[in-house]
């Protein structure tokens, strides 16, 4: 029998309403509220073992004394899962199921699950990274949420393959995975083109990403004066790639010291999977011209080269690794003073 | 065009004293197949080794596949590369059929790729299936990387135009028949079935990023007009480009699924006009200018439904999609077949561009999953080479000989020609 820890805010812990949303978070050794009709569908195979209930505005005020008490709560139970809400279209109740579901997961490795309608800020807290199981706008939609909740949650508990968003019924987490399909892609391609021309209902596989867009910098007024830092996604390294980057989909960067050389040609090759490497290897500075710059700084044309280079590989590397890598490396370079990046790709 | 291919089917391979298929056991003499194609000089040494489907064996850096096949009438072999040029397209072939040759060797690039015969790793690879002849290329000593790949490149097809020489007398399991004549006359035959063309692009960047067609560079050519039959007889080759996941092999020109799929329609939903190769090209430039001109083609052509096929991902997604917006614009109803680099937790954005028209798009998968590949009994190459690999990593080559790695570096997992069965779905 699986055990279960159940977390509800002030309203569904039946303590009460707006009133008591300031209540500090209490444990008890019971199902309150939806831990009961939750404890109905996983009947036989898990049981409810408590309900943690708190106040919505006092987790959301205190959310680090709330977590603090939580986990402790759950250290001492030893649930194999916890489970919150559903939290519907409340926002805060939403942001705290949120909390408590990605904290537990996170430090302690249980399963997780929550549910919520699909507007609720807490969706966007935390669909990424744990199931939230789509429910309806208000509590009426409880008797059909608990239903879903409880199968899934013995899937979860039971470690067994969680099927697509809308067979399973949570919300999608945005996470694309390869999957093997019945029929090669050809033949999906020549079947999806046939619909078309037939004017027959078709699914993409791929709908089209949305794009950030970047506001760029204001020019610099100086050149002369200015600390310029050279920056590529060319895969240029130095010979032996040190910090072992990746040809492909990099998982890292690296930035090394140049503030001794004049240009690139030597000391440097590419490890980059995606373009012909035997020009780049020949002069690196056709990929990331360190020679052209410090001409410039010979000539005062602008003030300085930035002793480091940073360098990483752009093919196939993930958007999502690619703002990390952009992040860390900016910061580096605003806290070192660097006025402006020359930033080339192959 | 009318093309007879005729199946020998291929149960085994063996080493024997002659080089002959009986009974579907294809033998191979060794001696005679080294001798063969160590007359060029700049191949210093060739091993040969056998890898059937379900053994415990691991082939890696694979360079290319081909299928071995023997021209029996109308045109020869690999036109315009191992032989002098001819028409391909007509006549009759005889082909091997489950039997492919895979080259390994020496890494030459990143872009290589592994095989896995057995397990979760053949799952990935549309060559687990076949009865593999792997032919390990040494090449003389100080060969520039140009000239090393045009070397092992040749080797493969002289290799399978050698096995393939098996099959000229052998006996022969099925036979069909690729016969689509000119526009006029289908267009005559079926006058209500929408024309299709099949838009097929090339990387054509530099070293281990080009394909040939009958011999020249597609970075040369403006895009050009083919018979179906012509790419499903040699005309096409791979300049073993992009990374493994999604290079289109020699063999997959060979069999393109693309082709094979919509000549399967021909006569009864569409009307499959033909085939436009077009080069991906690196500058602005080149991008505008091949777009512009296969759209160009397309409704010269009169086509009211095109599939477009990539091959690689990143800047050549950008390509893909100008030739979308610029058919759809034009009132073409266009399916694409792409990949996807979401990262390996598949939540980052799938392509390095975007438009609005690109509403019918089939997925080959995520290039960046990762995939755990048990040990191999037996290695064909060397699986160290897995740390420089696009896909692979130092370190993850495991003590116990397992494998961990991005479907990037598995021989056409993630296929944009829709030769295999990968796709992604969003969770």
């Amino acid at each position: 029998m699986y055990k279960i820890l159940y977390y509800v805010n002030q309203f569904f812990g039946q303590i009460g309403g707006e009133d008591k949303a300031g209540i500090e978070p209490e444990f008890h050794q019971k199902s309150i509220g939806p831990a009961m009709g939750f404890g109905v569908q996983v009947k036989g195979q898990a049981e409810v073992i408590g309900t943690l209930i708190c106040g919505d505005n006092y987790f959301n005020e205190n959310r680090e004394a709330a977590l603090e008490y939580i986990m402790n709560v759950i250290k001492e139970q030893k649930p194999d899962m916890v489970v919150a809400g559903p939290a519907f279209n409340a926002g805060r109740y939403g942001m705290a199921c949120a909390g408590v579901t990605v904290a537990v997961q996170e430090q302690l490795g249980l399963p997780v699950l929550t549910g919520m309608y699909e507007e609720n800020p807490g969706v966007d807290a935390c669909k990424t990274k744990v199931y939230v199981v789509k429910t309806g706008n208000s509590a009426a939609a409880m008797k059909d949420a608990l239903p879903v909740m409880g199968k899934l949650a013995l899937k979860l508990l039971k470690g067994e393959e969680i099927g697509k968003p809308a067979e399973e019924g949570y919300l999608p987490q945005g996470r694309r995975l390869t999957v093997i399909a019945d029929e090669r892609g050809s033949k999906r391609a020549v079947d999806m083109l046939v619909a078309r021309l037939y004017d027959k209902p078709f699914e993409t596989e791929l709908p089209m990403p949305v794009f950030d867009r970047v506001t760029p910098a204001a020019a610099i007024k100086d050149l002369s004066k200015a600390t310029i830092a050279l920056v590529t996604t060319g895969g240029i390294v130095p010979h032996g790639n040190p910090d072992r980057i990746q040809s492909a989909s990099a998982q890292k960067w690296g930035k090394y010291d140049v503030s001794k050389i004049d240009e690139l040609k030597g000391d440097y090759y590419t490890i980059h999977g995606g373009y012909d490497p035997v020009y780049a290897n020949e002069k690196p500075d056709r990929v990331a011209p360190l020679d052209l710059l410090k001409e410039y700084e010979k000539e005062g044309v602008i003030g300085k080269v930035f002793e480091y280079f940073y360098t990483t590989t752009g093919t196939g590397t993930a958007v999502g690794n690619s703002i990390k890598f952009g992040t860390e490396i900016g910061k580096e370079l605003k806290e070192a003073g660097v006025d402006g990046v020359i930033l080339t790709s192959t | 065009m009318k093309l007879e291919q005729n199946r020998i089917y291929i149960k085994d391979i063996q080493f024997g004293d002659v080089t002959a298929v009986n009974n579907g056991i294809l033998t191979v003499n060794k001696e005679e197949m080294i001798n063969f194609l160590k007359e060029d000089p700049k191949v210093k040494d060739v091993k040969l080794d056998i890898a059937r489907p379900g053994e415990k064996t691991r082939i890696i850096p694979v360079k290319d596949v081909i299928e071995p096949r023997v021209k029996i009438s109308g045109g020869k072999g690999f036109s315009g590369v191992t032989q002098t040029t001819t028409q391909l397209g007509d006549g009759i072939v005889n082909i091997l059929y489950g039997a492919a040759i895979v080259t390994v060797g020496d890494i030459v690039g990143f872009q290589e790729g592994v095989v896995d015969m057995w397990g979760e790793g053949a799952k990935y690879t549309p060559f687990s299936k076949t009865f593999n002849l792997v032919v390990d290329i040494e090449p003389a000593e100080g060969l520039e990387p140009h000239m090393h790949e045009t070397t092992v490149r040749m080797a493969g097809l002289k290799a399978a135009e050698f096995v393939g020489e098996a099959g000229r007398d052998a006996k022969i399991d099925e036979t069909l028949t690729y016969d689509i004549g000119n526009i006029d006359e289908e267009t005559k035959k079926y006058p209500n079935l929408p024309k299709v063309l099949y838009v097929e692009m090339l990387i054509s960047q530099g070293l281990l990023h080009d394909g040939y067609i009958y011999g020249v560079n597609s970075q040369l050519i403006l895009p050009t007009l083919l018979h179906p039959n012509e790419e499903i007889d040699g005309a096409v080759i791979s300049g073993n480009c992009v990374a493994a996941c999604d290079k289109i092999t020699t063999y997959q020109h060979q069999n393109n699924s693309a082709i094979l799929d919509l000549y399967a329609e021909h006569g009864k939903t569409i009307n499959f006009i033909g085939v436009i190769i077009t080069p991906e090209l690196t500058t602005l430039q080149g991008k505008f200018r091949s777009c512009d001109y296969t759209a160009k083609l397309c409704k010269t052509l009169g086509a009211n439904g095109v599939i477009v096929s990539e091959e690689g991902y990143g800047n050549p997604d950008s390509d893909l999609l100008m030739i979308c917006k610029r058919l759809e614009t034009a009132g073409i109803k266009t399916v694409l077949i792409t990949d996807e680099c979401s990262g390996w937790d598949g939540a980052s954005q799938p392509l390095a561009d975007t438009t609005p028209e690109a509403v019918a798009v089939v997925s080959g998968g995520n290039v960046s999953h990762v995939v755990t590949m048990g040990p191999a009994d037996k290695v064909i190459g060397n699986d160290k080479a897995i740390a420089t690999l696009s896909g692979g990593w130092e370190g993850c080559l495991e003590a116990d000989g397992s494998l961990k790695c991005e479907l990037n570096a598995v021989i056409g997992a993630t296929s944009e020609i829709g030769f295999h069965y990968c796709t992604a779905r969003e969770y």
